[in-house]
């Protein structure tokens, strides 16, 4: 009964300007999927042709292994989450819960009576069933959307960046439910979002996309530890990657006549030649964590202090280096300091951006992660 | 603050005398209003109202314009809803165009329309009824009625209707259930406007009827030249006239500021 999505070839095209192209995705029933990717990526663009909202220009979706590219949104089994709260302002939140299972006609009072108050205990919201959306917090409204979206069990579940309007506590709050709400749910569910943290920490697999394209898909952790490109790196790191030219010889990586990172490790099998070297922002550290740790000498331009932690964002001559290291500091603009990073926490790119070498993914870089 | 606070007042009296000398004359008799200047009616009577409840010639005229004017709004709000949902959801080919035009159409006078109009309704026997003052004043408020309607569905922001979809409307469903409720105000507003459009229109309205469809419009301007000056009478149908659109205004009042925030009234 429950099937999973696949997309052949996917592309469109509004007004001459590529939104999506070239898109294979295959996602399994009881799956959870993240889309990760920017701003104007294309996630919405993708999350509404698997809707079935927009046609695509190019390209098949199938079904459990039928076409669906042409059926009508109401045809398919979807369900869909806005970044805006979307609810019926003019029914109650028990209306609009069960407004999906009225529809249907094949279900008694009774029954659909029992699942809405399921739906909306799981997502706490059966002391405002009575009450319209408008009398409801950001939360609760995007909460009764939701319950919506779930009541209905449809094999496609669709999430475009559900949390992004919600304010910081509620997005905490709210992501750490999610977890539990989807485990174990049938059907195939995709989530939009822009943010790394978020994919990082409702796990499953990830989809990068970028500019209409997708240019990675595996197990969320996997695609973390090792982005195929560049690209992915930067997409999928948050601050920032801090992206250093290099010229790679037989024994080290050197990045200017007075730094340079001995080959290492994974770095070993670095043939000589041009590199680019990515650092994630939380591997730049204000003093050595190990002798082997790598001193870099800075120039400070600016500072972000977020509440414990410190955005430092600094230069070592054309090189720019962003670093978040706990606590807080002040550094006026051009303080020298000196920054370290241990070799074994490096990503190596090609000049064509293509990852060569990527650090091991030891237990410690899971732990490791941003947050 | 001062002038402020004397600037209201003095509007509110500008405003409200000639409303208050058309009720005060209602209330006389004609030989008082001809008598010279007197502030309060000295005798107040209702004989005018009477005349005009008993006289089927005045009660008719209210009864056919109600008619009319009804048929009118009912037309317009219902052949608008479609058309401005359509305006202010989809892109079509013209659609700009179609839009202005609507528009544009507002800016003919509507006596060039009276020689086609009379013509036309003769010879195929509209002539003389509600209908022939009902179409000849929808090509007038129709245009309103979806510029007006455009605007308030354009508030309406478009993944209500997707959200409806995907969970399983039906176009009409939808459109009944959900986003009807949602330009409610709209509806008021525009029923308002179409409604006081062919109420106060008087051209259209008189050449296009004669005996059986007279409008009070056309009874007012008609009683003055054939029978003489009847003031008091005269005023008491102005006063009703005022009626309809007063209970009108009263419910759509706050929807109203709202359509004017839309810059759409």
């Amino acid at each position: 009964m429950k099937h999973g999505i696949e997309l052949e070839k996917v592309g469109r095209i509004v007004d001459g300007e590529m939104h999506l192209a070239d898109i294979h995705l295959r996602l399994e029933p009881g799956s959870f999927n993240i889309l990760l990717g920017r701003t104007r990526a294309g996630k919405t663009s993708l999350l509404r042709l698997m809707a079935g909202l927009d046609r695509p220009t190019s390209g098949a979706i199938r079904f459990g292994g039928e076409d669906v590219t042409r059926w009508d949104v109401r045809r398919r089994n979807v369900a869909m989450v806005y970044q805006q709260f979307v609810n019926y302002p003019s029914l109650t939140v028990y209306e609009n819960i069960a407004s999906p299972l009225r529809l249907g006609g094949r279900l008694s009072r009774q029954e659909i009576d029992r699942r809405v108050r399921d739906t909306a205990a799981t997502l706490r919201l059966e002391p405002f069933l009575e009450r319209l959306p408008a009398e409801l917090s950001g939360g609760q409204q995007q909460r009764t959307a939701m319950a919506r979206a779930l009541v209905k069990d449809a094999s496609l579940l669709l999430l475009d960046e559900p949390l992004a309007n919600l304010d910081y506590k509620l997005r905490e709050e709210l992501r750490t439910e999610m977890r539990q709400i989807f485990r174990d749910r049938p059907a195939v569910i995709v989530y939009a979002t822009t943010e790394p943290t978020e994919a990082l920490l409702l796990g499953g697999r990830t989809a990068v996309l970028d500019e209409g394209r997708l240019l990675q898909v595996g197990p969320t952790l996997e695609v973390y530890q090792s982005p195929i490109t560049e690209r992915v790196g930067q997409v999928f790191s948050d601050p920032q990657m801090s992206l250093l030219e290099v010229e790679v010889s037989a024994t080290e990586a050197r990045l200017s006549p007075e730094v340079a990172l001995p080959l290492t490790g994974h770095l070993r099998s670095l043939a000589p030649g041009r590199y680019r070297l990515g650092l994630r922002a939380h591997h730049l550290r204000l003093a050595p964590a190990s002798e082997a740790d790598v001193r870099i000498p800075a120039r400070v331009e600016v500072e972000e202090v977020s509440g414990s932690e410190t955005l430092v964002h600094a230069t070592h001559g054309r090189l720019s280096l962003t670093a978040q290291v706990e606590g807080v500091h002040r550094h006026p603009y051009g303080t020298q300091l000196d920054l370290f990073v241990s070799p074994s926490r490096v990503f190596a790119f090609s000049p064509e951006g293509r990852l060569v070498a990527a650090p091991s993914s030891t237990a410690q870089e899971a732990a490791h992660g941003p947050h | 603050m001062r002038p402020s606070r004397l600037a209201i007042p003095l509007y509110l009296l500008l405003s409200l005398v000639p409303i208050y000398w058309l009720v005060g004359m209602s209330l006389k008799t004609n030989e008082e209003i001809l008598g010279g200047f007197s502030l309060f009616p000295r005798a107040p009577t209702l004989a005018n109202y009477v005349t005009i409840f008993t006289d089927p010639d005045w009660n008719q005229g209210y009864l056919n314009s109600l008619t009319y004017v009804g048929i009118n709004t009912v037309l317009s709000v219902l052949l608008a809803l479609p058309a401005a949902y359509a305006f202010s959801r989809y892109r079509f080919l013209g659609d700009t165009h179609l839009f202005f035009w609507l528009l544009s159409n507002r800016m003919a006078p509507p006596a060039v329309f009276l020689l086609p109009f009379f013509q036309l309704y003769s010879s195929i026997g509209l002539f003389d009824t509600p209908w022939a003052v009902a179409l000849a004043h929808m090509l007038f408020t129709v245009p309103l009625a979806v510029w007006i309607l455009e605007g308030f569905m354009s508030g309406v922001p478009r993944e209500i209707d997707e959200t409806a979809y995907i969970d399983g409307y039906s176009f009409p469903r939808f459109f009944l259930r959900i986003f009807l409720p949602l330009v409610r105000s709209g509806v008021g507003v525009t029923a308002f406007f179409c409604f006081m459009f062919s109420w106060v229109e008087l051209l259209l309205a008189r050449t296009l009827t004669s005996v059986d469809t007279k409008p009070i419009a056309a009874t007012m301007t008609r009683t003055v030249s054939a029978a003489g000056m009847d003031w008091g009478v005269l005023a008491a149908a102005g006063v009703i006239t005022l009626v309809p659109g007063a209970i009108v205004i009263y419910f759509v009042r706050n929807y109203i500021a709202k359509g004017f925030a839309l810059g759409r009234v």
